[in-house]
């Protein structure tokens, strides 16, 4: 019984967290090693794009609320999605014509690429905050939770109790679909293998004919879609704030990186890497240890191996080390 | 002379307009702005030596400019005896088992060959050490931030001058820079942006966290000045001479004694505060001219013409048998220690060091558009980037308003979305400095104040 | 009148001319080597028959139609392919995924073209699924030339098809190189290599600072005394 409360002490604690901040990390670390394949520069504006995509996601969202639509059981956002990815789509379109496809002509160094994404990132962290403002929003409405720790202790007789949100649920199941029909996209479809082709070996992809301005775009529009879905999940499961969302790029940089830049299915495992190291390194373990181990040596201390105030700092911390020995990534580099 | 017009125009507009906000706004501000634009300065130098010089990407300017400030708070505030008591013989040995650590996964490294063996060995040392560290520093962190947490809670400085802490400063953050460059120099320029970012992430996350240090969150305030306070120097009778002089029109226009004194210590109260900003002011354009000697004097050195030769052709300097691993490290760690006074500097002048404060946008990337906007490898564009961009980020809100006001003046005062605009005020300073970031980039890619070389 | 060719070609990278008055032509079913010294001009020929380089003077034509103001892309639409001489497959997809991308603008159904490939270089078929990175030099040529061939082109140009390659992976190059020969594939191929090129050659062109310096058949030209002495040590 005991092992069976500390396997569900685990589950409750890392495991089900792990995996939904995994998800939300996932895709964003997917989009941004997209664009390093194919645009190849390091896409600084990742994270206020993220932020800009569940604004207007949240805006939609107030306004079906306020029109009395809703989906029940299942938080309104999900029919607010595809019209933020819309208008997210529209905006890096617009981003790309009026600024980035300038230095893609001119065959700019990424370097000059990276810079340019800074300066987009000022003006997309501006418009979120002068349309929204850049306080802590909860947009999130149906039911809350799909298992309450009491339930599951009432089911199951056991001490520990497993909750499971429905965010967290909503955003796996999400999660999968999307990464799977883009997997699906990139390997089995005409266009798909064109981008990887293109990301792989661009002179070579001219000279087969493959047209690269609309790689370019389709790259853009996946960007849009994954980053205004993994957003949306994210404030979903946790709330919207600007600030946030633009320090979230860095763990996805370092998903992205550890994973392969380059490689979206890389950055894809990348993002659950980050997550699960992040929670496991910085979880006090004293509880689990009261459980599994005789009494006699139940420890004292809280066995936390750092505390939760470097949750961000293991991340950097992991990425430092996997650009020291291997800096293709865990799961090889470049490539789609 | 001729060829360096563009430079004294652009400085004589800048001048200009801080003494355009010092007659309308105040001079209080004008001055602030001034002090705030020189410190950007020296860390836009900073910055530039790398980028500009040697083609480096630093996005973790941040971290140097903290460590900078932690460097002001171990300088000058006195030593908490009752903290070293109790935790400092523990601290001390820490210091000495890092190093131990260090030096011994080094020496395995360097003794025995790539094996399986030899990873284990150096986990194994790692490991073991860190649990030693935590039985050691553990308790003694406990009781050290247990003594008297409301106003130290931590092992304190040296007590000394403040003024020594710019170069420890510098010291501090080129020792860091030296260990970041020696792991990450290698990377690719892109991939070093980030990795310098995020090492600089976890800079700042051990000096929020480790109260012991630097008392984390719950900041150092009231640290000591190198220069007078208003409030002795409201007390003091040259000074109080020296304003009734300098005001003695304003003074003489009135009549009632009893008005004139309240009016002269208004003005007193006033320029005390001037005065100290002054004498900031002073003591910060001795560090960016000095500065600006020694980096225009290394420009056009033997030195300079080879690490612009790197820069431009790093395969061919290395071919020609020059150390550009070397070369890049020293560059590295001279940049950031430039950065790291930068950040004594600031915390000299505010006299409280507050690491919650340091993000990413306003220490690393709002430098960087200093930077780009300036001209890169020029270092007189550098420090006219930093002030030009400084202004702006501080004048955005009033030419905002400005702004908002002309373009909604067809709108009613009550307009929702004319309101909602004013209280956005605050955000358009990151929207002008995306917006001119990318205009400069596009249509001024060597900045301002482009790089000249001379060729001689 | 040759099936393609490109006749008084002159022109450079933007400086001074790197090939002046140069003249190539190729028949189908036949094999021209093009060679010389370093620098002499050899890629840039080829590139200018491609039109990656932009020509003072000079004409491109193919089957009689003239080419010369055609885009590279559009080239080849007309039929012209070309495998550099490096980085010349996608190293991250599957053989049959370079295959495919090599047809990229052919509408039409191309399991049939990919069954030719295939029966032309058999091993490719064993290894269809398998990523061209993990694959030998040799079958990355493989690779390489079925890709070029995927558009079902009438003239292929090689790039130094050798280069880097050992003995016995340019013995079976060769042998690939002439069999593509029989599908009645003219093809133009620059050899560093110039005594194993002329082996396999019909003709061949000397190039010396960007002019025809001999012409002739592979076996004129081992055995004229003065090209065996300038280029093919003695």
């Amino acid at each position: 019984m005991d092992i069976i409360n500390a396997i569900v002490l685990l589950l409750n604690y890392i495991f089900v967290p792990a995996l939904s901040y995994g998800s939300q990390l996932a895709l964003g670390a997917i989009f941004v090693s997209l664009i390093y394949g194919i645009l190849r520069f390091a896409y600084f504006t990742a994270g206020d794009l993220m932020s800009f995509g569940t604004m207007f996601t949240i805006l939609f969202t107030w306004y079906f609320q306020s029109l009395g639509i809703s989906l029940g059981v299942l938080p309104t956002a999900l029919i607010a999605i595809p019209f933020g990815i819309i208008i997210t789509i529209f905006y890096v379109l617009v981003k790309d014509k009026l600024v980035f496809s300038y230095y893609r002509f001119k065959k700019s160094p990424p370097v000059m690429l990276a810079m340019v994404s800074i300066g987009t990132m000022f003006v997309t962290q501006a418009i979120v905050r002068i349309v929204i403002g850049p306080f802590d929003r909860r947009f999130f409405d149906g039911e809350k939770f799909i298992l309450k720790a009491n339930e599951f202790k009432e089911i199951t007789g056991l001490n520990e109790g497993l909750t499971i949100k429905s965010t967290q649920v909503i955003t796996l199941l999400v999660t999968i679909i999307v990464v799977s029909i883009l997997f699906w996209f990139l390997n089995k479809t005409k266009t798909g293998k064109s981008m990887r082709a293109y990301s792989d070996n661009e002179d070579l992809a001219l000279l087969s004919g493959i047209d690269p301005k609309k790689v370019v775009m389709i790259t853009w529009v996946i960007a849009a879609i994954l980053a205004t879905i993994g957003g949306t999940l994210y404030g979903l499961d946790k709330s919207f704030k600007p600030f946030t969302y633009f320090n979230n790029m860095l763990p996805i940089f370092a998903a992205a990186i550890v994973g392969g830049i380059g490689n979206p299915f890389g950055a894809f495992l990348g993002g659950y890497v980050i997550a699960f190291s992040e929670i496991l390194l910085t979880y006090a373990y004293r509880k689990f240890f009261v459980y599994i181990l005789p009494e006699s040596l139940e420890p004292n201390s809280l066995i936390q191996l750092l505390s939760t105030d470097y949750k961000f700092a293991v991340s950097f911390s992991i990425l430092v080390i996997v650009l020291l020995f291997r800096p293709s990534g865990i799961f090889k580099g470049k490539v789609l | 002379m001729r060829q360096n017009l563009d430079v004294i125009i652009a400085y004589i507009i800048m001048l200009g307009l801080i003494i355009l906000v010092g007659l309308f706004q105040s001079w209080s501000i004008a001055l602030s702005i001034l002090c705030f634009c020189l410190i950007s300065a020296v860390m836009t130098m900073g910055a530039n030596i790398q980028w500009g010089y040697a083609g480096l990407i630093n996005f973790g300017i941040m971290g140097y400019t903290a460590l900078g400030g932690l460097a002001a708070v171990l300088v000058s505030v006195p030593p908490v005896k009752e903290a070293w008591q109790v935790g400092g013989l523990n601290m001390i040995f820490s210091v000495i088992l890092i190093a131990l650590i260090v030096f011994s996964v080094r020496f395995i490294i360097k003794n025995y060959k790539k094996s399986k063996k030899r990873n284990y060995g150096v986990a194994l040392v790692i490991i073991v050490g860190l649990i030693l560290l935590r039985l050691i520093s553990g308790p003694a962190i406990e009781s050290i931030e247990a003594v008297s947490p409301a106003t130290t809670g931590f092992l304190g400085g040296m007590g000394l001058p403040i003024l020594f802490s710019w170069i420890v400063g510098a010291f501090f953050a080129g020792g860091l820079a030296y260990i970041i460059g020696k792991i990450a120099l290698g990377l690719r320029a892109d991939y070093l942006a980030i990795a310098t970012l995020l090492i600089s992430e976890i800079v700042i996350a051990v000096i929020k966290h480790e109260d012991w240090l630097s008392r984390g969150v719950k900041n150092v305030i009231g640290l000591k000045r190198p220069v007078p306070y208003e409030i002795d120097l409201q007390a003091k009778e040259w000074f109080i001479n020296l304003v009734a002089k300098f005001n003695q029109g304003t003074l003489n226009l009135i009549t009632d004694s009893l008005e004139k004194e309240q009016m002269l210590k208004q003005l007193v109260i006033e320029g005390s505060t001037v005065f100290v900003k002054l004498c900031f002011a002073g003591l910060f354009t001795i560090v960016v001219i000095i500065l600006l000697i020694i980096t225009q004097k290394a420009l056009y050195s033997p030195w300079g013409r080879m690490m612009r030769a790197i820069r431009d052709n790093e395969e061919a300097a290395n071919a020609m048998g020059k150390n550009v691993v070397k070369q890049h490290l020293l560059i590295f760690v001279l940049g950031s220690a430039i950065v790291g006074i930068a950040g004594a500097m600031m915390v000299t002048y505010d006299g409280l060091f507050t690491p919650g404060s340091y993000r990413p946008m306003r220490y690393t990337f709002l430098i960087w558009v200093m930077v780009i906007v300036g001209g890169s490898g020029n270092n007189f564009g550098a420090v006219l980037g930093g002030f030009a961009v400084w202004f702006l980020w501080i004048e955005a809100a009033p030419i905002a308003l400005f702004l908002i006001n002309f373009f909604t003046s067809g709108l009613e005062e009550t307009n929702a979305f004319r309101l909602h605009l004013i209280d956005s005020i605050p955000y358009f300073r990151f929207l002008m400095m995306g917006v001119g970031l990318l205009l400069i980039m596009r249509y001024r890619p060597k900045g301002i104040l482009p790089e000249k070389i001379k060729h001689s | 009148m040759a099936f393609f060719s490109g006749e008084n070609m002159t022109g450079g990278y933007g400086g001074a001319d790197i090939i002046s008055s140069c003249t190539i032509s190729v028949n189908r079913g036949e094999i021209v080597a093009i060679l010389g010294p370093n620098g002499a001009g050899k890629s840039t020929a080829m590139k200018a028959m491609l039109g990656l380089l932009n020509l003072k003077s000079g004409k491109i034509s193919i089957d009689g139609k003239d080419i010369s103001k055609l885009t590279p892309q559009n080239r080849v639409r007309e039929g012209i392919s070309f495998v550099p001489q490096t980085k010349n497959v996608f190293t991250g997809l599957s053989v049959q995924e370079n295959l495919e991308m090599g047809a990229f603008l052919r509408e039409e159904r191309i399991e049939e073209i990919i069954n030719e490939i295939y029966e032309l270089f058999p091993v490719l078929k064993e290894k269809s699924s398998q990523i061209v990175g993990e694959l030998s030099g040799g079958q990355r040529q493989q690779v390489a030339l079925g890709r070029a061939l995927m558009t079902k082109p009438t003239v292929l140009m090689l790039d130094e098809p050798t280069a880097g390659v050992s003995p016995i992976v340019m013995d079976e190059l060769f042998d690939h190189i002439l069999k593509v020969k029989k599908t009645n594939v003219a093809i133009i191929m620059v050899e560093q290599n110039a005594k194993q090129a002329l082996s396999i050659a019909d003709r061949g062109y000397v190039l010396v600072t960007g002019e025809n310096k001999f012409s002739g058949t592979g076996k004129e030209l081992l055995n004229d005394p003065e090209v065996r002495r300038s280029f093919l040590g003695g």
